[in-house]
């Protein structure tokens, strides 16, 4: 079955990066991927996001009306997206920016301080790999293990901000386990 | 005895159909005598432009490439980047290069691409029949200006070969006429230390050539060369404008 | 070979280098100026040639005189920047020189917008530049297909010394799909001596060879026409590519969809296939030569009532389905264009109402 997650924010945040990573992990898992981003003026500085599409078989469409799964990043891309997940999809919130809720009962809502725990990470600059794992620990799209190992090769070129953002891995997936207890 | 006199290797026999008293003639027969000298001839690549010099390859013998208008520099550029073991020239007059190339000569020029470029400035459109060019000369009557030239309008002669000497990067800019023979004789000179430089890998090349012509500007040939030495030699001053050295 | 995670322009620019193309020319401009950035790095590391010129029209002189050399070159832009360099692809068909452009077609007319859009097929396929010639263009509609493309363009482009063209669009330029390079090209051109300006030197020769568009005589020009006109009838007999989708299914409808396009037509089949709805699909992969036969012939299955060409653009591949079907069944048009890529559902309802 075919999986679609919107991921969404400011220009800055690392969207583009984040959604490069896991589409890289779904390709590692034998996967079909696409990965589409949003280009054009909101590259400058407005809001950014990307679709990252991941399917056991041939993906027809890059243009999808419905994603299966929303990771919000700031509040104007959780009100523009929400409406349109899919229901029982999984929709991620970062509560330090966004206050507000999806006002959907029909989906997953995870709500995570990410940028709170990417500053107690160490940078703020780990936010969107915090949510990431976030999101991966709960929607499973991948394993954990891909997904680090795919972090450390995206990296490769800085090394040294690897351990960074493994601890960010560690946490954003620990802060999903934390809300089940 | 041996022959005082003969034909360049780097011209074919083909006949010419440049109009009685042009310089063309003359610009060529230059340029193909300083490839023989310097024995380039079946490694250099000539760049016809659009306008009367457009039939060039007819009378070199070397491989050649013909330009749309104003575009020489352009593929000069192409040629030289692909295959720098090539001796690229641009042959080009005042419509093509001054006018609708001036952004590629400007550009190629600066990055210092090493070819030479030969600009035949005679203040006139030739091919296209006589129109006014960016190096016509205040008052100068020409068929889109009939009744002269008029700056208030249309501005003052583009002085080219000053324009590139402005440009920071190091060139070999110089200006020359064939109106004289002592002048014919400085031009060669001009044009082989121009391809000198190039076989040196050391810099790009202008060599603006102060010509005639005769049929467009309705004189006769040896009025002609009163009219340009009285007129044209006061504002395009001949001399070297820039050396790379 | 692994596969890689790799943006449309960049894979194109790492296929032309696979090709055995070290020559590079551009100039920049949305939505395709990664493939500029990437060769900028790429080129020099494989001993290449990269150059951003002054301007679009510049670059395809470049492009020309490289090609004139006889030198593997190619370019990639956008649109506006097509339209700049439409004048020396005239001369470049006109010398017959073979050359690779690649268009990351966005929206227009003018300056547009930047997002895709199809909006060039006309002049890709009709001219774009003065006077009688074609260009050989191929359509991908992936990434993995872009770069297959860009590496078969080479030889096809040597093939017929003549200049072909990669018609994409911005998302095939912006997105990331994994990719699995074919083979590096082994072949080099062919028969350049007999006519490029190598320099006599290097093919010990005497004759000078002159690569020139100036053809002052009628007969000598009509003759060269001639000439064209036999290798674009060729393209037609050799190079046609195409995929049917669907095809043996009692389709009502027909679709002919290329690039991004086809890729949500294809959604939208395997959609009103699930409800019972049978749509066929041919996907040209060459535009042209156009698959016209095999148009022709799907459309005339009994149970194919109508046929509807959709694109990113006001209905100008239409205009070729129609010459294609020969009146056979009704042609329709669907299309958007402005850069919003009509979605599946958008498709399917077009579709149901074309199958009433």
């Amino acid at each position: 079955m075919q999986k679609e997650v919107m991921f969404a924010g400011f220009g800055g945040q690392g969207i583009l990066f984040s959604a490069k990573i896991l589409a890289h992990a779904a390709m590692e898992e034998g996967y079909e991927v696409m990965w589409i981003p949003s280009y054009g003026p909101e590259m400058r500085g407005g809001t950014a996001y990307c679709m990252v599409i991941i399917s056991e078989k041939h993906i027809g469409s890059p243009i999808v009306k419905n994603p299966m799964h929303l990771v919000a990043m700031n509040r104007p891309s959780l009100e523009k997206f929400a409406p349109v997940v899919k229901p029982e999809g999984i929709v991620l919130i970062n509560s330090t920016l966004i206050p507000v809720r999806s006002g959907r009962s029909d989906v997953d809502e995870l709500v995570i301080p990410v940028n709170d725990i990417a500053i107690k990470v160490g940078s703020l600059k780990s936010a969107n790999i915090v949510a990431l794992s976030s999101f991966v620990a709960r929607s499973k799209l991948v394993k954990m293990e891909t997904l680090r190992h795919c972090v450390e090769e995206e990296f490769s070129k800085k090394t040294k901000l690897i351990p960074l953002n493994m601890k960010a891995m560690e946490e954003g997936e620990k802060a999903v386990v934390n809300l089940k207890e | 005895m041996g022959k005082t006199f003969e034909k360049p290797e780097a011209l074919s026999d083909a006949h010419t159909h440049y109009c009685p008293g042009c310089t063309h003639g003359i610009i060529h027969r230059l340029v193909a005598e300083v490839i023989d000298e310097l024995g380039v001839r079946k490694r250099t690549v000539g760049i016809a432009p659009v306008g009367c010099a457009v039939l060039a390859y007819n009378y070199f013998t070397c491989d050649f490439q013909e330009a749309a208008h104003g575009r020489a520099p352009a593929m000069a550029t192409g040629i030289k980047r692909v295959r720098p073991d090539l001796i690229v020239f641009t042959y080009q007059g005042d419509g093509d290069l001054a006018s609708i190339g001036m952004g590629e000569i400007i550009h190629a020029a600066n990055r210092g691409e090493k070819f030479v470029t030969i600009f035949v400035n005679n203040a006139v459109y030739g091919m296209t029949g006589g129109q006014m060019a960016p190096t016509t000369m205040p008052g100068q009557r020409t068929t889109t200006s009939p009744a002269g030239r008029n700056v208030e309008e249309v501005g003052m002669p583009i002085k080219v070969a000053n324009l590139l000497a402005a440009l920071q990067t190091p060139a070999y800019i110089t200006r020359q006429s064939v109106l004289k023979p002592k002048h014919i004789i400085q031009a060669k000179k001009a044009i082989k230390k121009a391809f000198t430089y190039q076989i040196e890998k050391k810099c790009f090349s202008l060599v603006e050539v102060i010509s005639t012509c005769p049929t467009n500007w309705g004189l006769t040939p040896v009025e002609s060369i009163k009219w340009a030495e009285e007129t044209l030699l006061p504002y395009y001053e001949l001399g070297e404008l820039k050396t790379p050295e | 070979m692994r596969k890689v995670l790799m943006k449309g322009n960049e894979a194109i620019g790492e296929a032309a280098i696979r090709a055995g193309c070290l020559n590079y020319f551009a100039y920049p401009i949305t939505p395709q100026s990664e493939v500029a950035e990437y060769l900028s790095h790429r080129m020099p590391e494989v001993g290449g040639v990269f150059l951003q010129g002054e301007s679009e029209v510049a670059v395809g002189y470049m492009i020309f005189g490289a090609s004139g050399c006889g030198e593997r070159v190619f370019t990639t832009s956008s649109s506006p920047g097509i339209s700049l360099m439409s004048e020396a692809i005239s001369y470049i068909a006109s010398a017959q020189c073979p050359a690779v452009f690649v268009n990351i077609i966005r929206g227009g007319p003018g300056l547009g917008g930047i997002l895709p859009s199809q909006g060039d097929y006309f002049q890709a396929t009709k001219g774009g530049g003065h006077g009688d010639y074609r260009l050989l263009v191929m359509a991908p509609a992936s990434v993995q297909e872009a770069v297959e493309m860009v590496m078969e363009a080479f030889p096809l482009a040597e093939k017929y010394r003549n200049p072909v063209m990669i018609l994409g669009d911005g998302l095939i330029g912006q997105m990331m799909e994994p990719v699995e390079f074919p083979e590096h090209l082994s072949s080099k051109p062919t028969n350049k001596d007999d006519w490029a300006t190598t320099g006599m030197d290097t093919r010990k020769s005497d004759k000078p060879n002159v690569v020139k568009t100036l053809f002052l005589d009628a007969k000598v020009l009509n003759n060269l026409n001639l000439t064209l006109k036999a290798k674009y009838d060729r393209m037609k007999k050799e190079e046609v590519r195409y995929e049917p989708y669907n095809i043996d299914s009692d389709y009502k409808v027909l679709i002919v969809s290329y690039g991004t396009m086809s890729r949500v037509c294809k959604t939208a089949v395997d959609n009103l296939k699930e409800e019972g709805f049978e749509v066929g699909m041919i996907r040209p992969q060459t535009l042209f030569p156009f698959p016209e036969t095999a148009i022709n012939e799907a459309a005339g299955k009994k149970s194919c009532k109508t046929v509807v060409s959709i694109e990113m653009s006001m209905g100008q591949m239409v205009e070729d389905v129609e010459r294609s079907v020969l009146g056979k069944r009704p042609v329709e048009w669907y299309g958007k264009c402005g850069g919003e890529v009509p979605t599946p559902e958008e498709v399917m309802e077009v579709l149901r109402e074309f199958g009433k």
